[in-house]
């Protein structure tokens, strides 16, 4: 029992993260139709970026927001790419655009931060706490309950606000959108600013359990984009449910079946949801755009 | 044409192609290295470029080989073998070098292989894989220890310590993988009982679950076959669920760089590598103590960090072609090929080369140590 509950806590933190990322792949999906695959390269973003002004001895909050902006204009570089190209390209081109953009976020992030794991220390210290025989770091409650955060603000900006609203709306349809005076630009730019705060947040709260270097992003890619498939791409609920499945699937399989199997069980697990419910576990039934 | 005229031609011919041959000897010995600066080995790589760039210089100013300069011509292979493959052909085709040194990972030293066997060229691995000189191959040499190295110093210490039941974790890599084979294989023969035998993939960001298993196991120590970074995380991870069992590492691991990215969490943890990594407990009498002592103190002196295992192995490469340039007296590539494998008794920051036909290698596991993080330092076990 001790046992079944420490792989739990394994899953539900990496989950949480995997959850994180589907979300950034969400947001943008939703009002552009573009999967992001430099998704994974801001949490890259957010763990370097924040170890190395650490490293200049700067405090805690001042690291952190240095990593932010630095992220966010990262975001704000790939915005203008993509949707400069997006007037005249197809979905499939901006997509391999953000594959090549991962590719140059990499090399930036190497020539700024080098090629070692760097970590940050968490604010909750290194001892675990334990909870009738299972060691928990206070890091990885952190974790829960940021994400949880995390989601209760995005569906309160997307439900209650009303530039969430021109958000929801303009990735419903955009030329009605437009008409109403929606301005279209401006609601891409914050996809784009929101998905890599998203991402920035999973790299804050990764790195001081796990270490970041320059080619981490990829990984968190991976496994974000198939949390977001795995629940469903559209939906805030559903790529949360997918992000926390896919880790505690991986952990239990791990824990129970086979470790050098965990990651192929779980991409099994994907291709099956995929060929029963191409939407999602939890993703609703859609037409696509025509 | 006059007997004189004649005289003089021949002269001047005699003149030119001394001329000539004078040019040729002191003409530089060009030296092909690729190391894995960037990509995952790069923790390895840079510690090898350092000693390359440094040695290089200072073989110079004692002189070279003979009054001859070395050339050091150094690539980034970016731990990719399929960069490494052509890096070498440009070297051999291009760059026109006499030896060839490099490949920090096994998967990068076999994509090599071929290359070599065909220009023919000696070529000294940095790898750490047994396959690399088993079978022997004629051109190919290595100085690293190896895999199965650790994994017999481990078991020997095991013994000593009445223990018996192992676990092995291991990530997705080839030298992983390699170390995770050679474990299990050993094992029946030196009376290890393999309890738990976990993996972990190449991103992972977390191996609680592994370990949580391996502490039901009822193992008796564990044996971490991995390289580089995510050691540090099973270091961490280790504390975090307060495992009691001793954890053992390979020599993928020895570096400085382990310490400083698992913090704290090192503490105890126990290392296979060369004398270097713990030199402040070497014996002056030891008989690789004097080469060891040339590289560690110009080594920090030059860069300020201590150097690790791979400092060492790239040193002792760099040890050997100068050594058997020596020897051979010429940069004719079969002969300093014959001149590598007739070196005895050469002691070098890893152990004492005696090479053979049948040993490309040239040490045994009794020339590796096993270290334990003491307060931010490896230091000797006995």
């Amino acid at each position: 029992m001790v046992d079944f509950l420490q792989f739990l806590v394994a899953g539900l933190s990496q989950g949480a993260i995997y959850a994180l990322v589907g979300l950034g792949f969400s947001v943008i999906y939703r009002a552009t139709h573009i999967v992001n695959f430099a998704q994974g390269e801001f949490v890259m973003i957010g763990g370097l970026g924040t170890a190395g002004a650490l490293s200049f001895a700067l405090p805690m909050p001042l690291a952190i927001l240095s990593a932010l902006v630095a992220g966010c204009v990262a975001a704000l570089v790939l915005d203008l790419i993509v949707i400069r190209l997006a007037r005249f390209a197809p979905a499939l081109l901006l997509i391999i655009v953000t594959i090549g953009a991962s590719v140059a976020l990499r090399g930036a992030a190497q020539l700024a931060w080098g090629r070692n794991f760097h970590s940050i220390p968490s604010p909750f210290g290194s001892e675990p706490l334990h909870v009738y025989g299972v060691a928990i770091m206070p890091q990885v409650i952190l974790i829960l309950v940021t994400t949880v955060g995390a989601v209760v603000g995005l569906q309160w900006f997307f439900r209650r606000t009303r530039f969430g609203q021109a958000m929801l709306a303009a990735a419903i349809n955009p030329t009605a959108a437009s008409l109403v005076g929606i301005e279209l630009r401006h609601v891409y730019t914050a996809t784009f600013l929101i998905a890599g705060l998203l991402g920035m947040i999973a790299g804050l709260l990764i790195t001081p359990l796990a270490m970041v270097h320059f080619e981490s992003g990829l990984a968190f890619s991976l496994k974000g984009f198939a949390a977001a498939i795995l629940g469903g791409l559209g939906s805030v609920p559903g790529v949360v449910a997918g992000g926390l499945l896919l880790g505690v699937v991986e952990s239990l399989s791990a824990g129970y079946v086979s470790s050098a199997y965990k990651d192929a069980i779980a991409f099994l697990l994907i291709i099956v949801v995929l060929l029963t419910r191409p939407e999602g576990v939890f993703g609703r039934r859609s037409t696509g755009r025509v | 044409m006059s007997i004189i005229n004649r005289s003089l031609a021949v002269l001047g011919l005699v003149l030119v192609t001394c001329g000539a041959t004078q040019a040729q000897t002191s003409k530089p010995i060009k030296v092909g290295v690729f190391v894995a600066v960037t990509g995952p080995g790069s923790f390895l790589g840079d510690a090898s470029k350092k000693t390359f760039e440094l040695y290089t210089q200072q073989f110079n100013k004692n002189g070279g080989v003979d009054g001859r300069q070395i050339e050091l011509v150094l690539y980034d292979s970016k731990t990719n073998p399929k960069e490494a493959a052509s890096l070498a052909r440009k070297l051999i085709d291009q760059d026109q070098v006499d030896v060839l040194i490099g490949a920090n990972t096994t998967g990068e030293a076999m994509a090599v292989v071929p290359f070599v066997e065909e220009a023919n060229i000696p070529f000294i691995a940095l790898a750490g894989g047994s396959v690399v000189v088993d079978p022997v191959k004629k051109w190919v040499f290595k100085t690293p220890h190896t895999d199965q190295m650790s994994v017999e110093k481990i078991y020997a210490q095991l013994r000593k310590e009445k223990r018996s039941k192992v676990a092995l974790l291991s990530g997705a890599a080839g030298y992983d993988q390699s170390c995770r084979k050679n474990a299990k294989e050993l094992s029946a023969r030196l009376g290890i009982d393999i309890v738990s035998d976990e993996q972990h993939g190449s991103g992972d960001t977390d191996v609680t679950t592994q370990l949580t298993k391996i502490r039901g196991s009822g193992a008796d120590a564990l044996i971490y076959c991995g390289a580089g970074a995510p050691s540090a995380l099973v270091a961490r991870n280790y504390k975090q669920l307060g495992l009691t069992l001793p954890l053992y590492m390979t020599v993928g691991v020895a570096s400085q760089a382990y310490i400083e990215a698992a913090g704290p969490a090192a503490e105890g943890s126990r290392v296979t590598g060369s004398a270097i990594l713990a030199f402040a407990d070497m014996m002056q009498d030891d008989p690789i103590y004097n080469v060891s002592r040339s590289l560690h103190d110009g080594y920090v002196a030059s860069y300020k960090e201590e150097p690790s295992a791979f400092s060492g192995y790239a040193y002792d490469a760099l040890l050997l072609t100068v050594e058997a340039l020596r020897r051979a007296g010429t940069t004719d590539k079969a002969k300093v090929r014959d001149a590598l494998e007739g070196l005895k008794n050469i002691p070098g920051v890893n152990g004492i080369y005696n090479f053979s036909a049948t040993d490309h290698l040239g040490f045994s596991a009794d020339s590796m140590w096993i270290v334990e993080v003491k307060d931010g330092r490896y230091r000797k076990v006995d």
